[in-house]
C-alpha cells in the first residue's frame, strides 16, 4: 500500500517537475521585445533618449506587475521606491561619485531598505487600508524630500549630477546612443530576475496569495513572509529603475515619488495587460511613445484621454492587449 | 499662558472647521466602501465638480451663494448617477483591482476635463459678504466664513446620524452594511439602496468641496491631491463606519492644522506618521469592525 502511494507519488513528481520545466523554458516569442528593441536602436537614430526612457519605465512597470499581476498586492505609492532610487542615484552622482553601476546597485540596496521597512507595516492590511498606506509611505517620502532641500534640492529638484563613462568606456552622450544600450541591458537583466521568481515554486505560491490568501494560510504557506520578500524584491528593481532614469536624464525631482508617477504606471501597466510578465514591453511604449507624440499637438487634454482610455479597457477590454490577444486565440482554437 | 490659551483656540478652531469640510466629503467613501466593497478612489473628482460649479456659477452667473450651492449639489448628484448606472454598476462585487483601475482613469479623466473647462489655475471662493470679515464669540474673533462652517457642518452631521439612526432607509442601510446577503434575504432592495447611498454620498461631497474651498483649493487635480487624505480619514476611522471618519477627520483636521502652525518647516510629515501609527495600533481603523 503505502510502496504503491509512493510510488505514485514519485511519479507525479517527475511528472510535476517536467512540468515546471517546460514552463520555464524559454519560447521563441520570448525574443521578439529584444530584437525589436536591437531593430529600433538602427532603425530610428533620433529616438535613442526616448528609447533609454521606455526601457528604464518598463522595468518599472515589471517590477509593479509582480506586485500586483502576480502577488495581488495592489498598491498605489509603487512610486515611492522609483524616487528614493533616482534620489539615492542622484544624490551620490551630485556629491562626488560618479561611478553608475555602483549607484545603481546602491539605488537597488536603499530602495530594497524601505521597501523592506515599509511593507513590514502597510503589509499588514489589505483593500483599501492598503492603497492608502501606501500611498501615504510615497506621500511622507515625498514630504521629506521636499523639505529636505540641502540634500536632495528641495522643489528646484536636483542638480548638478555627474555621471562617469560605464566601465570607464562608453560616455553618456548628448543623443542617448549609451543610454540606450545601458537601459536595455540592465532592463533584460531585471527581466531575467522577475521571469525567474513568476516561474519559480515561490512564484507559484504568490499565485496562490493572490487567489485565496486564506487557503495559503490554511495549506500552511507562509504568507505574510512571501509577501515582504516580493514587496522588497520589487522595491529593489524600482530602484534601480529610478538610479537608470536618474542618470540617463540627469536630474531628479519631486515629481519621481508623485501618486500621479504610481497612477501613469498603473495604467501603462494595464494597457499592456497586468499579470502577463509581457504586458509591461507592450503598454509603457505604446503610452510614452503616444504621449509624446500627443503632448507636441495637445498636452492638457492628455490626462482626459488616457483617463478615458483607461476606463474602456477596464469596462470592455479586459486585460489590455495582450488580454485581448490572449481571447481572440482561445476563440480561433476552440473554432 | 494666555498666549497658550489662545494659540489652542486657534488651532481648535481651524482644525475643527477643516474636519467638518473633510467629514462631508469623506463620509460618502466609507458608506460605499462598507455596503458594497466598492472602492472608488474617484470619490474626491465629485468634491472638485461641486467647488468648481459653486464657483463658476457665482462668479460667471452672479448667483447668490445659497443658490450656487444648491445647484453644485443638484448637478453632483445627477453627475453621480449617470455614472454609477454608465460604469460603477458593472463592477460591484467585482475584482477590487479593476475598481482601483475604473476609478483610477476617472480620476485622470477629470483632472483633463477640469484643466479643459476652467483651464490649469485653481478657482478661489468669495464668500458673500454676509460671510466675510471676523465675527465676535464670548469675547474673541473669529473668521465668519470658518465659524459658518463649522455650525453648518455640525448641523449636517447631526442631521446624518439622525437620518441613520431613526430613520427606515438609515436602517435599511446600516443593515446592509452589516450583511449585505441578510438583509437581500430580508427584502431589501439593496441595489436601489445602493444608488440612493451612492447619490448622497455625491451630493455631500460636493458640499464639502463647495464649501470647504478655501481649505481645498479648486483646481484640476484635485482629486490627486487630495485622495491621501480623504483616504486616511475612511481608512483611519474604520470602512462602513459612519462615527469613525467623524473621529479620524478631526483627528487629522487638528493636527494638520496644528503642525502647520507650530512646525510649518516638516510640512504634512507628521498626518502621515500619526495615520501610519494608528493603522499600526489598529489596522482596521479605529471603529472598524474587527474579523
Amino acid at each position: 500500500m503505502t510502496d504503491l502511494s509512493s510510488r505514485d507519488l514519485l511519479g507525479d513528481r517527475k511528472a510535476v517537475i517536467d512540468a515546471f520545466a517546460r514552463r520555464h523554458r524559454f519560447k521563441w516569442y520570448e525574443a521578439i521585445p529584444w530584437l525589436a528593441a536591437i531593430a529600433c536602436y538602427f532603425l530610428f537614430e533620433s529616438y535613442h533618449a526616448l528609447g533609454a526612457q521606455i526601457f528604464a519605465t518598463i522595468l518599472f512597470a515589471l517590477s509593479l506587475d509582480l506586485l500586483i499581476g502576480f502577488a495581488g498586492i495592489v498598491t498605489l505609492g509603487h512610486a515611492a521606491f522609483f524616487g528614493v532610487g533616482a534620489y539615492a542615484a542622484g544624490v551620490m552622482a551630485a556629491n562626488g561619485w560618479h561611478e553608475p553601476l555602483s549607484e545603481v546597485l546602491v539605488a537597488a540596496i536603499v530602495a530594497a531598505g524601505v521597501g523592506f521597512a515599509s511593507g513590514l507595516i502597510v503589509l499588514r492590511t489589505a483593500g483599501l487600508t492598503l492603497l492608502m498606506q501606501t500611498l501615504v509611505v510615497a506621500a511622507l517620502l515625498q514630504e521629506l524630500a521636499n523639505k529636505w532641500s540641502s540634500v536632495t534640492g528641495g522643489s528646484d529638484g536636483l542638480l548638478g549630477m555627474k555621471i562617469d563613462p560605464i566601465f570607464g568606456l562608453f560616455r553618456f552622450d548628448l543623443f542617448g546612443d549609451t543610454a540606450y544600450v545601458y537601459c536595455l541591458a540592465v532592463l533584460f537583466i531585471g527581466w531575467l530576475i522577475a521571469r525567474n521568481i513568476v516561474y519559480s515554486s515561490f512564484g507559484r505560491s504568490l499565485t496562490g496569495i493572490r487567489e485565496n490568501t486564506n487557503r495559503m494560510h490554511a495549506i500552511g504557506a507562509p504568507v505574510d513572509r512571501r509577501k515582504l520578500v516580493i514587496y522588497t524584491i520589487s522595491a529593489a528593481l524600482a530602484g534601480v529603475s529610478g538610479a537608470l532614469i536618474a542618470q540617463t536624464t540627469a536630474l531628479v525631482g519631486l515629481n519621481t515619488l508623485a501618486l500621479s508617477k504610481s497612477g501613469e504606471l498603473i495604467i501603462m501597466l494595464v494597457i499592456g495587460g497586468i499579470g502577463r510578465l509581457y504586458g509591461a514591453f507592450i503598454g509603457v511604449p505604446l503610452y510614452m511613445i503616444a504621449q509624446d507624440r500627443f503632448s507636441q499637438i495637445d498636452p492638457i487634454y492628455w490626462y482626459f484621454w488616457i483617463g478615458l482610455f483607461m476606463i474602456f479597457v477596464v469596462v470592455f477590454a479586459r486585460g489590455g492587449v495582450l488580454g485581448v490577444f490572449e481571447r481572440f486565440n482561445q476563440r480561433r482554437r476552440s473554432r | 499662558m494666555s498666549d497658550f490659551f489662545s494659540i489652542t483656540t486657534s488651532i481648535l478652531f481651524h482644525g475643527l472647521a477643516m474636519a467638518m469640510v473633510l467629514y462631508l466629503i469623506s463620509v460618502g467613501l466609507s458608506v460605499t466602501m462598507g455596503l458594497m466593497g466598492f472602492v472608488n478612489l474617484a470619490h474626491g473628482a465629485f468634491a472638485m465638480a461641486g467647488g468648481y460649479t459653486l464657483v463658476i456659477l457665482m462668479k460667471q452667473q452672479n448667483l447668490p451663494f445659497g443658490v450656487a450651492l444648491l445647484a453644485a449639489i443638484v448637478i453632483c448628484v445627477v453627475l453621480s448617477l449617470i455614472l454609477e448606472r454608465l460604469l460603477y454598476r458593472r463592477l460591484y462585487g467585482g475584482d477590487e483591482l479593476d475598481q482601483v483601475l475604473m476609478t483610477m482613469g476617472l480620476i485622470f479623466a477629470s483632472v483633463g476635463a477640469a484643466t479643459f473647462l476652467f483651464g490649469p489655475v485653481s478657482q478661489s471662493l468669495e464668500p458673500p459678504a454676509m460671510l466675510r470679515g471676523q465675527i465676535n464669540v464670548l469675547g474673541r474673533e473669529f473668521p465668519t466664513y470658518r465659524s459658518f462652517l463649522i455650525l453648518c457642518g455640525a448641523l449636517l452631521v447631526t442631521a446624518l446620524w439622525l437620518g441613520l439612526e431613526r430613520t427606515r432607509f438609515g436602517a435599511q442601510i446600516r443593515a446592509s452594511v452589516d450583511n449585505l446577503r441578510m438583509a437581500q434575504t430580508l427584502g431589501i432592495n439593496t441595489s436601489q439602496l445602493f444608488t440612493v447611498a451612492f447619490a448622497l454620498g455625491s451630493g455631500l461631497a460636493a458640499l464639502g468641496g463647495g464649501l470647504g474651498a478655501d481649505f481645498l483649493n479648486v483646481g484640476p487635480n484635485y482629486a490627486l491631491e487630495y485622495l491621501v487624505y480623504f483616504l486616511i480619514v475612511v481608512a483611519v476611522g474604520g470602512l462602513g463606519s459612519i462615527r469613525g471618519p467623524f473621529v479620524a477627520a478631526l483627528i487629522v483636521g487638528v493636527s494638520d492644522t496644528a503642525f502647520k502652525y507650530l512646525a510649518p518647516q516638516y510640512g504634512a510629515f507628521f498626518i502621515y506618521a500619526i495615520t501610519m501609527a494608528i493603522l499600526l495600533w489598529r489596522p482596521r481603523g479605529l471603529f472598524g469592525q474587527s474579523a
